[in-house]
């Protein structure tokens, strides 16, 4: 149990390591050089001067590398080109938005995917299960770019029942949740289903439905709390891509969170604070998906005990 | 055929035929009427004209064919790059298999489209960008799925064989291994066509894909959205274009899936 716990964080480690390298080559990318993509053609030397310092382009790459680390342990990302602000300050102040936004989605796709799975395993191959089954399709199928202009159109322009974006209040958390969280629900809604159909022929239901016992207490005691831990994984593993999924999400709904600021940073070239934002949206991923692996061994006495 | 077969089919073909015979069409994307500014669908204008007067058909045509285009591309550089590392690394085992095993974790770090929303943010638009942006990321789950495959293809008996008789390694990948990798490997392609369609539209609608006035569905989106309370067929006729072709496509892969036989895994 420690050895696996030691070995998945060693792992989750160098990940994190490499995707801090990755982060910081993006800006060696930039086609032709960042300084002249930045300012244009005809600045003046010292702009350009005062740029690549600010930027540390004008140093070896290898002591570009050891500042950028040096500064990610101080919790230094750099300062915004834009706002001449610490990164750091500027994505902790866009990162409660997101936080809620994301945490909002995964309700309501729990919420959605949960009796979605739960109907389709307990009819299997019945027009309930098919329709479910169309729902998760159709809501893997449908982009966030499209729903959430038809969600505006219908509850706020029609209905006239929720705002249209910004935020005015909680009502103004809804349709950016539902258009973020339907695409998890239609993933999760398949695995819940798959993961009930499994549980539901091992032995121990046969003996629960042979003691007599009724079919909720069943679906619900043995079936839904055994088929809880493959869930999990999906969920954490989702739970990421929502992240990612709010880039376009906070851009549609006008959600003042870190996938926003990402889209101005690249609007308006700033370079660091893009750095900023992929870093800290992806090692939130990487955290969270460690977490679930944890959380796994926690959970299912097999892993616990090192059965399996 | 059942219904569930042919309408998916219908479907996909279409956008296909659309794609490709966009060129020969006199089609006039970029034609602007003064008159017919956010006119909506009906009659001669068939799916209306957009905020300058452009006729929706027409960019919806010219669209299909710069979706596909994305699609293709990137899907054929993912499958050879991600299956000539996949299989290399499971095939060399040791040091090399450790390294790219540690290059897939990292790039699987990168939620979603996160990291080609940075590179297309930072190569700057156009089409050949948006194509090296989803490329860059959509090779990670070929090489995934064709390392573990080739993995356990490596240890059957014809391989074995194969290698006893003193068959040399490219010979044994290309004949022995590569086709028994060839169903999963199609199957992941058809779900990952899906995902670049919407990844590629998601790109153009954040500004960060092809320039107008080429014409692409996500930029469609993203110019109708200013116009949703007026004009709302602006955002829906792309919208449903680009939903029936990925569901389309996703149904297909489905039905793939089962007749191939072949385990899904998410993530």
């Amino acid at each position: 149990m420690i050895h696996g716990v030691l070995s998945r964080l060693l792992s989750a480690m160098v990940v994190v390591a490499g995707v801090s390298v990755l982060v910081f080559l993006l800006i060696h990318l930039v086609p032709g050089d960042p300084v002249e993509v930045m300012l244009g053609e005809g600045a003046r030397p010292a702009d350009r001067a005062e740029l690549e310092r600010a930027l540390g382009l004008h140093q070896p790459l290898a002591m570009q590398l050891t500042d950028y680390f040096s500064g990610l342990v101080r919790g230094d990302l750099g300062e915004s080109l834009h706002s001449r602000q610490a990164v750091a300050e500027v994505i902790a102040g866009r990162l409660p938005a997101t936080v809620v936004l994301a945490l909002a989605a995964l309700a309501v796709a729990l919420v959605l995917a949960v009796p979605l799975g739960l109907i389709a395993a307990v009819r299997p191959d019945s027009p309930w299960d098919s329709g479910a089954m169309t729902f998760s399709m159709v809501g893997v199928s449908i982009p966030n770019f499209v729903l959430g202009p038809l969600l505006i159109l219908l509850f706020s322009v029609h209905l006239g029942w929720l705002p249209v974006s910004g935020w005015e209040g909680p009502a103004s958390l809804v349709l950016p949740a539902v258009t973020l969280g339907t695409a998890m629900a239609a993933i999760l809604s398949r695995m819940v289903r798959s993961a009930l159909l499994d549980v539901l022929g091992e032995d121990y239901i046969r003996t629960a439905r042979a003691k007599g016992l009724d079919e909720l207490t069943i679906v619900v005691r043995h079936g839904l709390r055994n088929a809880a831990l493959p869930v999990i994984t999906v969920v954490g593993l989702q739970l990421g891509t929502l992240l990612g999924g709010a880039v376009i999400t906070e851009t549609v709904f006008a959600w003042p969170g870190i996938g926003q600021l990402t889209v101005e940073a690249i609007q308006r070239r700033d370079y660091p604070v893009l750095q900023g934002c992929i870093l800290v949206i992806s090692l939130a991923y990487v955290v969270i998906n460690t977490l679930t692996d944890l959380a796994y061994g926690v959970l299912d006495p097999r892993v616990r005990i090192g059965v399996s | 055929m059942s219904l569930r077969l042919w309408l998916p089919l219908a479907v996909v073909t279409a956008w296909v035929v659309a794609a490709l015979a966009a060129p020969l069409l006199p089609l006039d994307g970029d034609a602007i009427r003064l008159r017919l500014i956010l006119e909506g669908p009906g009659g001669m204008g068939l799916l209306g004209f957009d905020d300058l007067g452009r006729p929706l058909a027409d960019r919806l045509l010219l669209g299909a064919r710069t979706s596909l285009m994305v699609a293709a591309s990137v899907v054929v550089i993912s499958i050879i790059v991600g299956t000539a590392f996949g299989v290399s690394a499971a095939w060399m085992g040791g040091f090399w298999d450790h390294v790219m095993v540690r290059i897939i974790d990292i790039f699987l770090a990168f939620p979603g489209i996160l990291l080609a929303i940075a590179l297309a943010g930072i190569l700057g638009p156009g089409i050949d960008n948006v194509v090296v942006a989803l490329a860059a990321v959509g090779w990670v789950g070929f090489a995934r799925l064709a390392r573990a495959q080739a993995l356990s293809v490596k240890h059957r008996e014809h391989v074995q064989a194969a290698v006893a008789l003193g068959t040399r390694p490219p010979v044994i990948i290309l004949r022995h291994l590569l086709p028994l990798l060839a169903a999963p490997l199609i199957v992941e392609a058809t779900f990952a066509m899906a995902g670049i369609v919407i990844a590629e539209a998601g790109l153009s609608f954040l500004g960060l894909g092809v320039q107008p006035p080429a014409p692409s569905w996500g930029a469609m989106i993203r110019d109708g959205t200013r116009y949703v309370l007026v004009a709302p067929h602006l955002v829906l006729v792309p919208g449903i274009a680009l939903m029936l072709v990925v569901f389309a496509v996703n149904l297909l892969g489905d039905r793939l899936r089962d007749r191939l036989d072949v385990r899904y895994r998410p993530g």
